[in-house]
């Protein structure tokens, strides 16, 4: 029986939605191809959590916990994912490309010798091989891609693959890995969370874009009542990040994130290539724009031509009202 | 103190990308080249480290085609004093491979600050630094946005999802720089002078059989055309029913 072995990604404790797509994506692959699907968990006091992934679709649960596996360390982390890959003689590896899955993917793959593909978003089985989809050039065009390595090893991007509990009510026990090697010559000091709960741009189901034409940080007040109105994340692009009025983990773009969320409101901005090639993966893009000639108000799904600073807290107004 | 960046050439962000006729490639006639922007930032932060830390000298490792010296020439410019051409007839589409030649030829060098890019922004693959961790037994903090050096201790903060990590190492030591640890310098009249003479140093290298085959390119699938709603507030009403009723996405 040949193995689909996946970090389920955890964060405090709370397993992640990106984890869960990996698994749920291994599954699907798993189904087609007779394969066994192991979740790899790793973390501190996670052991009576774990158990959700077998709802999920893992047929098996490998579990670390320690105090020392508390916060992502990536060597830590790549000793325990190593020895579960070893031990399970597992021919495929999935991660999620989120921040941590990107951090560890490839340690993992080097470790083992072998190659990967981050940041699929499309994935299958041909004659026992992994076939990807990936972006190249942040999205302006596509690679499809095969495998030969061995293990295969890949990562998916967030948002794009369905979570999905096929085996509801599953109870899967999670099995410790044994001889576990803590040992690293990085050490965490501090995790840092931004502001409360502020959401991510790579992580939101609905962005709120500002661009130049907000005219400075003072007014982004108006795309951030937006998103709040629709449990959004707020974006920027490259030229309201330069200009210093967001932080650069807001950015999306070329030399930004990559986003896919369901909604993408773009507020102000003329929907430059490097700025489409980061959120042209979005299921629905709204434009709001003065110049009816930008680029974005043809690719946009919707768009109204007008003063953002008019229309913008008008569908603010409308969202609260159907939203109470 | 050596310290070594390794860098890429890339296509610009605004470069339009055409598919070659063989589809498997893209069609570069038409394309100008650039340093991967996060790479300035790593060769800023080699230099700053060089001028605060009384570093010895700063190198500059690229692989790639002979186009590829015009980045090397760029980092020249900047202020860097040595740089290698890992020269290859063909791009690779196998982080992996690539990461062997870059990690011989660090070792070759004795850097023990080692910094590049976060990621490439023509691949994306975001692989080349924590893969040398491997290669060169050393520990790679990635995505970092700010640096302290004291001695051989190395504090770095780290973006993460919604906030930043806080980590220390010790050299020797790799670092992949994200935007915001800092600004790239413009390189000086007299430094563009310079790296229009430097002697560039090349090695021709053969990378392995890519284990990641490019069947095929393809361009986004078109999205369908979009409407325009209306003009100004008025068209806000008609707006919110189309996101409900025909997207439903709200």
């Amino acid at each position: 029986m040949s193995t689909i072995l996946v970090f389920a990604e955890q964060q405090d404790g709370v397993f992640k939605k990106a984890g869960f797509e990996v698994v749920s994506q291994a599954r699907k692959l798993a189904d087609e191809s007779g394969a066994d699907v192991v979740a790899v968990a790793i973390g501190s006091g996670i052991e009576d959590k774990a158990g959700v992934l077998g709802e999920y679709g893992a047929d098996r649960i490998l579990l670390a916990d320690d105090d020392k596996l508390e916060n992502y360390n990536p060597e830590t982390y790549k000793n325990v994912f190593v020895v579960a890959a070893r031990d399970t003689e597992a021919e495929i590896l999935l991660f999620s490309a989120t921040t941590t899955g990107k951090d560890l993917a490839p340690r993992v793959a080097a470790a083992m010798d072998s190659t990967m593909a981050s940041d699929c978003i499309g994935i299958g089985l041909n004659d026992g091989k992994l076939n990807v989809d990936r972006p190249l050039y942040a999205g302006k065009v596509f690679a499809h891609i095969v495998i030969e390595g061995n293990p295969q090893i890949a990562s998916l991007r967030p948002n794009v693959f369905e979570a999905v509990k096929s085996r509801e009510g599953q109870n899967v026990s999670a099995e410790k890995i044994s001889l576990l090697d803590l040992a690293s010559k990085i050490n965490v000091i501090e995790v840092r969370r931004s502001g409360g709960d502020k959401l991510d741009v790579s992580e939101a189901e609905i962005i709120v874009t500002g661009g130049r034409g907000v005219r400075g940080p003072e007014h982004f007040d108006i795309i951030e009542e937006l998103a709040h109105s629709l449990d959004a994340a707020v974006g920027a692009t490259r030229a309201a990040v330069d200009a210093g009025w967001r932080p650069h983990e807001d950015q999306v773009g070329q030399t930004g994130k990559v986003v896919s969320p369901n909604l993408y409101i773009l507020c102000g901005a003329s929907g430059a290539i490097q700025h489409w090639a980061g959120m042209s993966g979005s299921k629905c893009i709204v434009a709001i724009n003065k110049d009816e000639n930008a680029p974005i108000m043809k690719k946009a799904d919707y768009s109204i031509i007008g003063d953002l600073f008019e229309v913008v807290p008008v569908i603010t107004a409308e969202v609260k009202k159907f939203r109470e | 103190m050596k310290i070594a960046v390794c860098l890429k050439q890339v296509p610009d962000t605004e470069a339009n990308i055409k598919i070659a006729s063989d589809q498997r490639s893209i069609d570069e006639s038409a394309i100008k080249f650039i340093v991967n922007p996060y790479d300035e930032y790593a060769i800023e932060e080699a230099l700053k480290l060089k001028e605060s830390q009384g570093a010895e000298s700063v190198i500059a490792i690229t692989l790639g085609p002979d186009r590829a010296k015009d980045a090397l020439r760029t980092a020249v410019a900047m202020g860097v004093d040595d740089v290698v051409l890992l020269k290859t007839s063909a791009n690779s589409s196998d982080a992996l491979s690539a990461a062997k030649k870059l990690a011989a030829k660090i070792k070759e060098t004795g850097a023990e600050m080692i910094l590049l890019g976060k990621e490439a922004i023509d691949d994306g693959n975001m692989q080349i630094g924590p893969m040398l961790s491997e290669l060169l037994n050393i520990p790679c903090i990635t995505v970092v946005t700010k640096l302290e050096v004291d001695g051989n201790r190395v504090k770095a903060e780290r973006e993460i999802e919604g906030g930043v990590e806080v980590l220390e190492t010790t050299m020797p030591c790799i670092i992949t720089c994200q935007k915001g640890l800092n600004e790239p310098r413009f390189p000086s009249i007299r430094g563009v002078m310079m790296a229009k003479k430097k002697q560039i140093s090349e090695k021709a290298v053969e990378l392995d059989d890519a284990k990641l085959v490019v069947s095929s390119l393809t361009y986004p699938q078109s999205r369908s055309e979009g409407k325009i709603v209306g003009e100004g507030a008025e068209a806000v009403p008609e707006l919110i029913r189309l996101l409900r009723e025909e997207a439903k996405v709200i």
